[in-house]
């Protein structure tokens, strides 16, 4: 039987009148991706928002490792094994791949009275960013700007980051915006990798992408989450074809 | 830059400013001391603007609650200790710094700079409309701070040269204790909020608390700089407060390179020397009266050309140079 990471219940937020999020439920599982799909404004941003806790829920409940986290904050949410990855990057463009790493890693022992010790000689530390960087296939990019990088690598730095604290879940919000045919390879691989030992809720806009890797679909139109299947099942599904994959599917 | 190049320079720099005053008249000792404390207090405000990207528009409220601290402990002729009323101008401005902090730091940007300043404003119009310390007039300092050896006291911290070498051996003091911090992991998740408060806080990091902290720490050693101003000068005023002080000491950051401690005791130093120029009226005639025209001129010049401030401008040459070659 598959561990449970992440659970959401009836998840909903209203904005004013707009219910951007409608009791939307899903759970995560590990050794499992599962994907969000759905038009723009369908609520996919605002739902792992929420779920991060950078966003409070209107209603609803969010459990992870099996403890409730619906009141907690998005760093101690973090703290207790939720990592996320942004849209557009949130790198540190000025430093290293290496201190990019080390910072992120540095929030599991932040010791910041320690003042006499030097960040960048911290043997935990250091370790979690080199296994991060490892993971992410940036061994050969450690030394460089953040900056520097191709688009790709700083979408895979992105990952990195969200590595390099451990975490046993994964929101990755459209990690393959804007690559290339290679780069989209590369990031799938390394999904298709970090499955094995984490739960991964993917949104995406690439529907060949998700199709090949999610072992899930949830599909969301206005905030409501039509479908929630397989892959073969949600292609099946004649509301899902209705409502989103129409035209070009 | 080699690894001995950079120590090396830091030691001559200190030597050179350790025997400067056995060269120098009482004027050029009084004016360079006023340099060190103000290159401590510009210290203070890049570790809030510079290191942790907090624009603050109020920090002479905090320069000012330590000099004023220091000026009503010292009401009385005895000499009080030196060490106690310096941690009393500290923790004083540290005490108004924590509300203003958790209040302020609810808001960002543009909103942040406006909170601040309001919160500076309030304490100068604390200490210029009410007889707390004489309103408008400011009070002078009665006794005098004193360092003492089981009852042995070396030197008069008011006269020059002491105060001298005591504001150079705090300012050395402020500068190590602030580049421990930089390298720290404290100082890094600093940096790191700086550049990015959203991955901190994606990674775990409570980025509340850690500006808090950073807030308060700066104010101290605002409160410090203040203490040290007041025990030079023997003397207070509401001025010190004014929102002008604190467009200075951002002035000063801004001019010496924001980011780098030593941008901010460049800038210290480049600020005050520049005013002392553009006042002297044996260069400029009739003109230095209007020093703060042609002060205001020479940091626009500076900003524009420097983008990155004095500590940019060997890199900057550096270019150049490859590009004419």
């Amino acid at each position: 039987m598959a561990e449970t990471l992440l659970v959401a219940r009836a998840i909903t937020r209203r904005f004013g009148g707009l219910v951007a999020v409608n009791a939307v439920s899903l759970d995560l599982e590990r050794g499992a991706v599962h994907a969000v799909i759905g038009t723009n404004g369908a609520g996919k941003s605002t739902l792992i928002n929420i779920l991060s806790g950078e966003i409070a829920a209107s209603e609803g409940t969010v459990e992870l490792l099996g403890q409730d986290v619906t009141r907690l904050s998005q760093p101690r949410r973090a703290l207790r094994g939720l990592g996320r990855s942004y849209q557009r990057n949130t790198i540190f463009p000025q430093f290293t791949v290496t201190e990019n790493c080390r910072l992120a890693a540095q929030a599991v022992r932040q010791r910041p009275w320690a003042i006499w010790e030097r960040a960048a000689e911290s043997p935990d530390a250091n370790q979690l960013a080199r296994t991060a960087i490892e993971r992410a296939g940036l061994t050969h990019d450690a030394a460089r700007l953040a900056g520097s990088l191709p688009h790709g690598r700083k979408r895979q730095l992105e990952i990195a980051l969200c590595l390099a604290t451990t975490p046993r879940v994964l929101l990755l919000d459209e990690p393959l915006a804007g690559m290339g045919a290679e780069e989209t390879e590369r990031m799938l691989a390394l999904l298709a990798h970090l499955k094995s030992d984490h739960a991964i809720l993917l949104v995406e806009h690439d529907m060949d992408a998700v199709f090949r890797i999610a072992d899930r679909i949830t599909v969301m139109v206005n905030g409501v989450a039509i479908a929630s299947d397989t892959p073969p099942n949600v292609r099946a599904n004649a509301e899902v074809q209705r409502a989103y994959l129409g035209e070009g599917h | 830059m080699p690894n001995f190049v950079r120590p090396a320079l830091v030691i001559s720099i200190v030597v050179a400013l350790a025997v400067f005053p056995l060269a120098a008249g009482k004027y050029e000792v009084d004016l360079i001391a006023k340099i060190l404390v103000l290159a401590i207090f510009a210290l203070s405000l890049e570790l809030l603007v510079g290191q942790t990207g907090l624009v603050s528009f109020g920090h002479a409220a905090f320069f000012g609650l330590g000099a004023y601290t220091t000026a009503l402990l010292l009401q009385d002729p005895d000499p009080r200790s030196f060490w106690l009323v310096m941690a009393a101008a500290m923790v004083v401005a540290a005490l108004y710094a924590l509300p203003v902090a958790a209040l302020c730091l609810r808001t960002r940007g543009v909103y942040f700079i406006m909170v601040t300043l309001a919160f500076a404003q309030l304490v100068y119009y604390v200490f210029h409309d009410t007889k707390i310390a004489k309103g408008s007039d400011g009070i002078y300092l009665t006794g005098v701070p004193a360092i003492s050896f089981a009852g042995w006291v070396p030197f008069d911290i008011t006269k020059s040269l002491p105060f001298y070498y005591v504001a150079l051996a705090l300012l050395c003091a402020v500068y190590a204790l602030l580049a421990m911090l930089e390298r720290s992991r404290f100082g890094r998740a600093l940096a790191g909020i700086r550049v990015n408060e959203q991955r901190m806080r994606a990674a775990g990091f409570a980025t509340y608390p850690y500006k808090i902290a950073a807030f308060v720490i700066a104010a101290m050693l605002a409160g410090l700089a203040g203490f040290l101003k007041a025990t030079k000068d023997g003397y207070v005023n509401p001025e010190m407060l004014a929102w002008h002080e604190s467009g200075a000491v951002l002035l000063m950051i801004i001019l010496g390179g924001l980011g780098k401690l030593r941008g901010a005791v460049l800038g210290a130093f480049a600020f005050v020397l520049l005013q002392e120029v553009f006042k002297n009226d044996a260069i400029f005639g009739e003109f230095a009266k209007r020093w703060q025209l042609l002060l205001g001129f020479t940091i626009i010049v500076c900003v524009l050309v420097l983008p990155h401030g004095l500590v940019g401008l060997p890199a900057r040459l550096r270019r150049r140079e490859r590009h004419d070659g």
